[in-house]
């Protein structure tokens, strides 16, 4: 006898075709191809699937408690994002018409192996992980990111830098089409360009991410490659990078270029340097509530145990 | 504050405010996005500027327009600048720093923004005491001199909004544009004024003082 239950799957719990048909992709991805995501896998993300492409990576060292993620909806409807609008929350949509196919990225400088890399390419060579990392922006606010990526230093080793090679440079894509602030060249200087010396940039906290939340990096979060450095104020972590230069000499960055009394090439967090306008000593956790407490900030955002090292001999105040 | 039974003054009064129904609604129902309190604290000093603008714009729409009987509006949007200068602080201090006095005295210092704001917000403070009728007649001629640093709160609080901003000065510098004309009107009046009065004084009389010597 059959006894038929009362329950049907309701239509918003039935699994989208499309990513029933990937599944053996995934699955393959994920454990046969020795957690290497394949390149066709990443591919279909980026024609604009926007569900779950990444399930159950392994944590990157240094992640912090899954529990203190932001709730991905704030994430991504709150990012300053000049190059569409000065407005975090209008960047959202305007951000989508980014084109992002067929992306490249050019390495140069003082590195053995100059050359321009297909994105997918670069990411087929590399182990994708999640890493739980807090992200503390400039204007004292901060959220905490499962972003996916992989080390910069991974990447770098590929391209062998020369001894000489002390600083990275790093540059956005320049794209006045899309890219409405780029077109009346308002405020800064476009393309965006940050920078980080070479011990910064292949510390092992500093990432390459290309996705959030197991999903592929939607555009206005720095689609389809950014730099995330957690122990930095938010403007270093750059987006949509398109070139990786290798130098002697520390780059200039935009930021610097627009107002260098009010922030430096290193803007590492620190509660105790204020920046000349605001105080940077407490910041507020979007997401926790209409009455939930400021939160002290930390030095170098909490990471100092990983970095306060490499800054063992520098004077913060004037460094900053 | 005198109450009046007057129909228009009562329905300028409610509509005066309408911002804050507002709000209230936008935060029952979570339509202030990622960073409430702040676009909250942001909402409320946007409407302290504006009821401020308001307030200045009055005086030269009386002058051009000839319409008398504008005072008493005055009067109430100088003390709705004043309510949602109240509120905005009153946010900052027990909501955004959840009224932890050592949180609070360290950003005032480092945040050289806060400054102007806090001497625009004592300026309007002291002119929202001395608004009642009672107030102006005991002070007489110092009312007027007393009421002048409305002017100072003006720039102070355009400073304040000025000096937060990472560079994207648009919306400031919509605000400033309408305070210079505002306040360029009463420098063209008053020098206007100087130059009627100076042409108003009897020469010959003066003369015929000396000569009765």
């Amino acid at each position: 006898m059959i006894i038929k239950t009362e329950k049907s799957i309701p239509a918003n719990e039935i699994t989208d075709p499309q990513v029933f048909h990937r599944r053996r992709q995934m699955i393959k991805a994920m454990f046969a191809g020795a957690l290497l995501p394949s390149s066709a896998c990443f591919n279909t993300a980026l024609a604009g699937s926007d569900s779950r492409v990444w399930n159950d990576l392994p944590k990157g060292p240094f992640s912090t408690d899954t529990a203190a993620v932001t709730p991905k909806n704030l994430v991504e409807n709150y990012t300053n994002y000049y190059e569409f609008s000065f407005n975090k929350e209008d960047s959202t949509e305007l951000a989508q018409s980014l084109r992002t196919e067929r992306w490249s990225v050019r390495i140069e400088g003082e590195v053995e192996k100059p050359g321009e890399y297909f994105l997918e390419d670069i990411i087929a060579k590399q182990t994708l992980k999640e890493y739980v990392y807090r992200f503390r922006c400039v204007e004292a606010w901060s959220m905490v990111v499962p972003w996916v990526g992989f080390p910069l230093v991974d990447l770098i080793k590929q391209a062998q830098p020369l001894s000489n090679a002390k600083f990275v440079k790093f540059t956005s894509v320049y794209q006045p089409d899309t890219m409405p602030k780029q077109r009346i060249k308002a405020m800064l200087d476009w393309p965006y360009v940050e920078g980080l010396r070479i011990d910064e940039a292949t510390h092992p906290l500093t990432i390459l991410a290309v996705g959030m939340y197991g999903e592929v990096l939607p555009k206005q979060n720095g689609a389809p490659l950014r730099l995330v450095v957690p122990w930095k104020y938010g403007f270093k972590s750059i987006k949509a990078i398109v070139k990786i230069e290798f130098l002697k000499r520390a780059p200039m960055t935009t930021w610097q270029a627009f107002a260098p009394n009010e922030y430096g090439f290193y803007a590492n967090v620190n509660p105790s340097v204020p920046h000349p306008r605001w105080s940077q000593a407490s910041e507020r956790r979007l997401g926790s509530g209409l009455f939930a407490p400021r939160r002290q900030t930390e030095l170098f955002n909490g990471y100092g145990e990983q970095v306060a090292a490499m800054y063992s001999d520098l004077d913060l105040r004037h460094f900053f | 504050m005198c109450i009046r039974n007057n129909n228009a003054w009562t329905v300028a009064s409610i509509v005066c405010l309408l911002p804050l129904f507002w709000l209230l609604f936008d935060i029952a129902y979570g339509q202030l996005g990622g960073n409430p309190i702040q676009a909250i604290h942001m909402r409320l000093g946007d409407w302290a500027l504006r009821f401020l603008w308001i307030t200045l714009a009055i005086t030269p729409i009386q002058t051009m327009t000839k319409w008398r009987g504008m005072a008493d509006y005055r009067q109430m949007f100088g003390l709705y600048a004043f309510f949602y200068a109240s509120l905005h602080v009153l946010g900052y201090l027990f909501v955004d720093h959840g009224g932890v006095w050592k949180l609070i005295a360290i950003d005032i210092l480092e945040s050289a923004y806060i400054w102007f704001g806090v001497v625009a917000y004592i300026i309007v403070l002291l002119l929202a005491i001395t608004s009642p009728n009672t107030a102006k007649k005991r002070m007489g001629k110092n009312w007027k001199k007393l009421h002048r640093l409305i002017y100072y709160a003006a720039a102070a609080s355009i400073v304040h909004y000025f000096w937060q901003l990472k560079g994207n000065l648009l919306q400031p510098l919509f605000y400033l544009t309408i305070i210079v004309f505002l306040l360029g009107f009463r420098v063209i009046v008053w020098m206007k004024n100087r130059r009627l009065s100076q042409l108003m004084i009897p020469k010959g009389k003066v003369i015929s003082l000396e000569d009765s010597d």
